[in-house]
C-alpha cells in the first residue's frame, strides 16, 4: 500500500515536471497570439516558441570575450532552479511526492536564486546594456521580494501552513471570502507582472529600450545559453500562473490518491486555468501602457503595503 | 581534567603564543609559530567545545583561580552556551589562522599584528568562560583591547587613527554600561559571582534598567544601530583575517554577551522585554544593508553587512523573549534556534567573505570596487569561494544562510498567537523589514561581486592580479563547504543546538535527525518542512540533466567573439556599470527616507565645453541625529567648565569650601 501511494506519487511529480516543462512555451505563444489578435494582427503560430527553441538549441552560442566561466553555467542554474521551483507548485494534483521537501518560501528563494544569478550574467561581459538590466532588476527585486513574503505571510496565516499542498487543500475546504485574501490577490498579481517583466513593468518583445529590465540582462546570450533562459522565463511566467491558480482557485485539483480519470480531469481544468489566465495577461497588457522605470516602485511599493496590510489584519483578527 | 581546565590552558598557551610572538625576532619564523600555534589551539578548542555540546552538554564544569576579586576568586564555567561559542569563535579562530599563515606574508608590519593576533583570540575564549562579573568585564577589555591594537597595525593612515579612537571611545562607553548592569546584578551585598546572580536574579523594579543597559553595552559590540558607527570604521581598517575575526567572531561574543545577561543572570523573561530587542534587532537589519549597499569599499560593504545580520539575530532572540515572556515554550526554541544557527552561519560565511576580499587586497592593493572587475579570470578559485559565500549571506537555497532565514520566518508565522497588542502589531513590522532586509542584501551581494569580479578590469592592478597562495584558498575552501554541508544538513545543526537552547528557553525543538530524508520540521509536517539535501539534488541533477541533453542532442559549439552590446560596443572599460552606478536606482527608491540623499545633476548648455557633473549627497543620520548632538553638548560643556581653570586662589577656596558644606548638607540629610 505505501508501495502503491509512492508510486503514485512519484508518477504524480514527474507528470508535472515534464508538464511544466511542456506547456510553459505554449502559454508564451499563447500571449503573443492573442495580444496580436486584439491588435488586429495575424500574429506567429501558437506553436512559434517551440520552433525558436529548437532553433536556438541547433545553433552554435556566441560568447563574449570578456566573459567569464560564470557566464556560461548559469544558464544552466536558472533553468534548474526555475525549473525545480515550478514543479513544486501544485498544477493538477496535489499529491505530489516531493511537495514536502519545498514549501511557498522556499519556493520564492528558488526564483531569487534564479535571479540572483542572472543579475551576476548580466554584469559578466561588461557591457553598459548588462549593467543597466542587472541594476534595475536588482531594484525591482528589493521591492517585490518582501512583498511576496508578505503575501506568503497572509495566505500561511490564513490557511495554517506554508505548505503548497496543504494550503490548495484549506482553501478548497473553504476559508469564506477574506479581506485578507483579496490584498494577497492583488498583490500577487502585481509582483507576478513585475517578476515576470510584463507590461507595465518590462516590455518582453523590446530589445531596445531604455527602459527595459529582462533583456537588457539577457542581452548577450545566445545559442542554447539563450534558449536556457527563455525557456526558464516561460516557466516562470508559467510558475506564477499555477501559483494563483492554486491558491485562489484550487477547484478541479486532483486530491491525493484520486482515480486515474480524477488526474485527467485535474488536467484539463489545469489547462483551461492556463488559457484563461493567458487571455486576461494578453488582454491587461493590450490596455495598459508602459510606465517609466522610477514608477515601478509606486507600484511595486502598494503590493508591497497590501501584503503587509493583509498579514496585520491576519496578527489582528487572531484575538477578534 | 575537566573540560573548562582544558581550554584554560588552551587560553594560557594562546598568551604564550602572544609572547612568542614578541621573543621570535626573525618575523618569518614568527608568522609560522603563532599561527601555527594558533590553528593547534584552536583545533584542540573546537574537540574540547564539540565533545562536551554532543558528549554531556546537560553537565557544566566549573574551575575557581585564586585571581580576580580575592573574596570570589576568578571563576570559571563551561555549559552547553558557552561550548558553543567557544565552538564557533575557534572556528573562526582556526580559518583565521590557517589563512593568516598565507596571508600574513605579504603583511608589511608583522610584528604590530603578530603578538596581538594569538591575545585577541585568548580574550575571547576567556569571556565565554567567565563566570563571575569581574572576570568577564575584564576579559571583555582585554579582547576589546587586543583588537583595538590589531585595527591600528597601519596607524600611520589617519583614517585607520580615527577608526581606532572612534572605537576606543565606543568600547569604554559599551564596558561601562556592561559594568553598571552587573552592578544592578549584583545587588548591594555584592554577589558578583555569576552563581549568585543567578539565584537571587536582579530585583524586579530594576530588569528594564538592567536589560538597557545590556543592549547598550553588548549592542554597542556587536554594532545595533545607532551604535555601530565605530564597527565599518574599525573592521575594514584592520587586515583582512583580523577583520574577518572581528565581523564573524567578536560580535558573536557581543551576541553571547547579551544571551548571557538576559537569558541567563536576568531571570524568567517578562514579554515587554522582546519589544526593545525586536525594534533594535529589525531596524538594525533594515538600515545596516542599506548602508551596506551604498559604500565602495568592499571591506566597509562587509562590514555594514554585518550589522544587518547582527541585527537579524537580534530579531531571533527578540522574538524568543517575546514567545518565553507568554509561555510559549516550543516556539521561544524556535525562535532561539534560528537566532544560534544564524550566529554560526554568519560566523561562516563573513569570515570566507573576508577572506576573499583581503585576497583582492594581496593581488591588487586596492579595496575601492570601482577600480576593480574581471577578477574572476584572474583569480578563479578565489572568485568561486567569495560567489559560494556572496550565495549564502544573500540566503539562497540550498546554502547555510537561507536555512537559518526560513528558520526565522517559520518563528515569525507563530507569533499571531501572542497576546499582547504591543507584540502583534510590532511583529508583522518586524517580519516585513525581515523580508525587505533579505532582498535587498541579495542586490548588495550582486553589487559585490558583480563590480569586483564580474566585467572588464577597471584598472591597471586588476588586470594584472594573479590567483592567491594556496593556504588562503584552503581556510576560504573549508569555509565554503561548511556553508554548504550546514545548509544542506540543518537538522543536523538544529539537533545539536537543542541542549543550548533547551538551558535558555526550558524546552527544545523537535528531535530533527529521525525524520525521514532529514528534513526540517519545526512544528509539524503539516505547517512547514524543508529539505536542504533534496533541493540541492534537485538543482544538480535538473542543471546537468539539461546540460547533457543539450550537448549531446543538440549543439556544444562555442564562438568567442566581441561583445555585441546592441551592435555598439566600447573598448572603454568606463563604459560599464560602476558600483555607484549599480546602486542608483535602489538608492532613489530608499535613499530619501534613510539618507535624506540627493542628486545634483549640472548639465552644460549646448556647445558648452565643460563635462557634465552629478553630484549625489548622502546624510549619515546616526552621526547626525545621535553622535553630532553629543559631541556638540561635550565641547559645549567642555568650554564652560575650562573657566575653572583660571580663577584667583580666593575663589578655588570658596569653591572647596562650598563643596564641603554641600557634602556635609548631603550627608547630614542621608536617611
Amino acid at each position: 500500500m505505501i508501495d502503491m501511494s509512492l508510486i503514485d506519487g512519484l508518477s504524480i511529480q514527474i507528470s508535472q515536471m515534464l508538464l511544466v516543462l511542456v506547456s510553459a512555451p505554449l502559454l508564451t505563444g499563447l500571449v503573443r497570439r492573442v495580444k496580436a489578435r486584439l491588435l488586429r494582427r495575424q500574429g506567429p503560430p501558437l506553436l512559434q516558441p517551440y520552433r525558436d527553441l529548437i532553433r536556438l538549441v541547433r545553433k552554435e552560442a556566441v560568447i563574449a570575450e570578456s566573459a567569464s566561466w560564470l557566464f556560461r553555467i548559469v544558464p544552466y542554474i536558472v533553468f534548474a532552479a526555475t525549473w525545480v521551483a515550478a514543479a513544486l507548485v501544485p498544477t493538477f494534483a496535489t499529491g505530489l511526492l516531493f511537495s514536502w521537501s519545498a514549501d511557498l518560501i522556499v519556493i520564492i528563494a528558488l526564483l531569487g536564486s534564479a535571479r540572483f544569478f542572472l543579475a551576476l550574467a548580466g554584469m559578466d561581459v561588461g557591457t553598459s546594456f548588462g549593467g543597466i538590466g542587472s541594476s534595475r532588476e536588482a531594484m525591482i527585486a528589493t521591492l517585490a521580494e518582501p512583498a511576496l513574503i508578505m503575501i506568503v505571510f497572509t495566505i500561511a496565516l490564513v490557511a495554517g501552513s506554508t505548505q503548497l499542498s496543504t494550503v490548495a487543500n484549506a482553501m478548497l475546504a473553504g476559508v469564506g471570502l477574506r479581506v485578507s485574501l483579496g490584498m494577497a490577490l492583488i498583490a500577487l498579481i502585481i509582483v507576478a507582472i513585475a517578476e515576470n517583466g510584463r507590461i507595465p513593468v518590462d516590455n518582453p518583445a523590446t530589445h531596445l529600450e531604455l527602459t527595459m529590465v529582462h533583456e537588457a540582462m539577457v542581452l548577450e546570450y545566445s545559442g542554447r545559453h539563450l534558449a536556457l533562459i527563455e525557456l526558464a522565463s516561460s516557466i516562470k511566467l508559467l510558475l506564477y500562473a499555477s501559483l494563483i491558480a492554486c491558491i485562489f482557485v484550487p477547484w478541479g485539483l486532483a486530491p491525493a490518491g484520486a482515480p486515474l480519470h480524477v488526474h485527467l480531469i485535474g488536467v484539463a481544468v489545469y489547462a483551461a486555468k492556463l488559457g484563461v489566465a493567458g487571455i486576461l495577461l494578453a488582454l491587461f497588457e493590450t490596455m495598459i501602457a508602459k510606465m517609466r522605470v522610477f514608477r515601478v516602485p509606486d507600484l511595486l511599493g502598494a503590493a508591497l503595503m497590501l501584503g503587509f496590510l493583509g498579514t496585520l489584519l491576519r496578527f489582528v483578527s487572531r484575538s477578534l | 581534567m575537566t573540560p573548562v581546565i582544558l581550554l584554560l590552558w588552551l587560553v594560557a598557551a594562546l598568551l604564550f603564543t602572544a609572547g612568542l610572538a614578541v621573543a621570535i625576532r626573525r618575523s618569518a619564523l614568527a608568522r609560522r609559530v603563532v599561527y601555527g600555534f594558533s590553528i593547534a589551539t584552536c583545533g584542540f578548542a573546537i574537540a574540547v567545545a564539540l565533545v562536551h555540546l554532543l558528549a554531556s552538554p546537560a553537565i557544566t564544569s566549573t574551575a575557581v583561580l585564586p585571581l580576580g576579586l580575592p573574596w570570589i576568586g576568578a571563576n570559571f564555567r563551561l555549559d552547553a552556551l558557552s561550548a558553543f561559542f567557544v565552538l564557533v569563535i575557534n572556528l573562526g579562530g582556526t580559518a583565521a589562522s590557517l589563512y593568516g599563515l598565507g596571508y600574513g606574508r605579504h603583511e608589511s608590519e608583522p610584528r604590530r599584528v603578530l603578538p596581538f593576533f594569538p591575545a585577541f583570540l585568548a580574550g575571547m575564549n576567556l569571556v565565554l568562560l567567565a563566570d563571575d562579573a569581574f572576570t568577564f568585564l575584564l576579559s571583555w577589555e582585554f579582547m576589546s583591547l587586543a583588537s583595538w591594537a590589531l585595527v591600528m597595525t597601519r596607524h600611520r593612515d589617519d583614517d585607520n587613527r580615527r577608526a581606532g579612537y572612534v572605537y576606543l571611545v565606543m568600547a569604554s562607553v559599551g564596558t561601562f554600561a556592561l559594568l553598571l548592569a552587573f552592578g544592578l546584578l549584583a545587588g548591594p551585598e555584592g554577589g558578583y559571582a555569576f552563581k549568585t546572580i543567578r539565584a537571587h536574579g536582579a530585583s524586579s523594579g530594576l530588569t528594564g534598567l538592567v536589560l538597557a543597559l545590556a543592549l547598550l553595552g553588548t549592542g554597542s559590540k556587536a554594532g545595533l544601530v545607532p551604535l555601530h558607527v565605530w564597527l565599518p570604521l574599525a573592521h575594514p581598517a584592520a587586515p583582512s583575517h583580523v577583520s574577518a575575526l572581528m565581523s564573524g567572531v567578536m560580535t558573536k561574543v557581543a551576541v553571547y554577551g547579551f544571551i548571557r545577561i538576559v537569558f541567563d543572570l536576568l531571570g524568567p523573561p517578562a514579554w515587554w522585554w522582546g519589544v526593545p530587542v525586536l525594534v533594535a534587532g529589525a531596524g538594525t537589519a533594515a538600515l545596516g544593508v542599506l548602508y551596506a549597499l551604498m559604500q565602495n569599499d568592499i571591506k566597509r560593504v562587509l562590514a555594514y553587512s554585518t550589522i544587518e545580520n547582527i541585527g537579524l539575530i537580534f530579531v531571533g532572540l527578540g522574538l524568543a523573549l517575546a514567545f518565553g515572556g507568554n509561555g510559549m515554550k516550543a516556539a521561544a526554541a524556535l525562535a532561539m534556534t534560528a537566532a544560534l544557527f544564524h550566529v554560526l552561519n554568519h560566523a561562516l560565511f563573513k569570515s570566507l567573505l573576508f577572506f576573499g576580499a583581503g585576497a583582492v587586497l594581496t593581488a591588487t592593493g586596492e579595496r575601492r570596487m570601482e577600480m576593480l572587475g574581471g577578477l574572476l579570470n584572474r583569480m578563479p578559485a578565489t572568485g568561486l569561494l567569495f560567489l559560494v559565500g556572496a550565495a549564502a549571506i544573500s540566503a539562497l537555497p540550498p546554502l547555510n544562510g537561507f536555512a537559518s532565514e526560513w528558520l526565522m520566518l517559520q518563528a515569525i508565522l507563530l507569533s499571531p498567537d501572542l497576546p499582547q497588542w504591543a507584540l502583534k502589531l510590532l511583529v508583522p513590522v518586524v517580519g516585513a523589514l525581515l523580508a525587505l532586509a533579505a532582498a535587498l542584501a541579495a542586490a548588495c551581494f550582486v553589487r559585490a561581486f558583480g563590480i569586483t569580479f564580474l566585467g572588464r578590469p577597471r584598472s591597471e592592478a586588476a588586470t594584472n592580479a594573479h590567483e592567491v597562495d594556496r593556504l588562503s584558498i584552503a581556510a576560504m575552501a573549508i569555509l565554503a563547504l561548511l556553508c554548504l554541508f550546514t545548509g544542506v544538513f540543518p537538522a543536523l545543526i538544529i539537533d545539536a543546538l537543542a541542549p543550548v537552547v533547551d538551558a535558555l528557553t526550558g524546552t527544545r525543538m523537535p528531535v530533527q535527525t529521525h525524520i525521514a530524508w532529514l528534513s526540517i520540521v519545526p512544528v509539524a509536517e503539516s505547517r512547514s518542512s524543508y529539505n536542504g539535501l533534496l533541493v540541492f539534488l534537485f538543482i544538480t541533477i535538473s542543471a546537468s540533466l539539461a546540460a547533457f541533453v543539450i550537448h549531446r542532442v543538440a549543439s556544444n559549439r562555442v564562438r568567442r567573439a566581441p561583445a555585441w552590446d546592441c551592435g555598439f560596443p566600447d573598448s572603454s572599460p568606463a563604459t560599464q556599470y560602476t558600483a555607484d552606478s549599480f546602486a542608483q536606482p535602489v538608492r532613489r527608491v530608499f535613499g530619501g527616507f534613510a539618507f535624506r540623499a540627493t542628486e545634483r545633476v549640472d548639465m552644460p548648455a549646448p556647445g558648452d565645453g565643460r563635462p557634465a557633473r552629478m553630484t549625489v549627497t548622502l546624510h549619515d543620520l546616526a552621526w547626525e541625529l545621535v553622535y553630532d548632538p553629543v559631541v556638540r553638548l561635550v565641547n559645549f560643556l567642555a568650554e564652560r567648565l575650562n573657566h575653572l581653570q583660571f580663577l584667583t586662589i580666593r575663589r578655588y577656596l570658596s569653591l572647596v569650601f562650598g563643596a564641603l558644606v554641600l557634602l556635609l548638607l548631603i550627608i547630614a540629610s542621608w536617611p
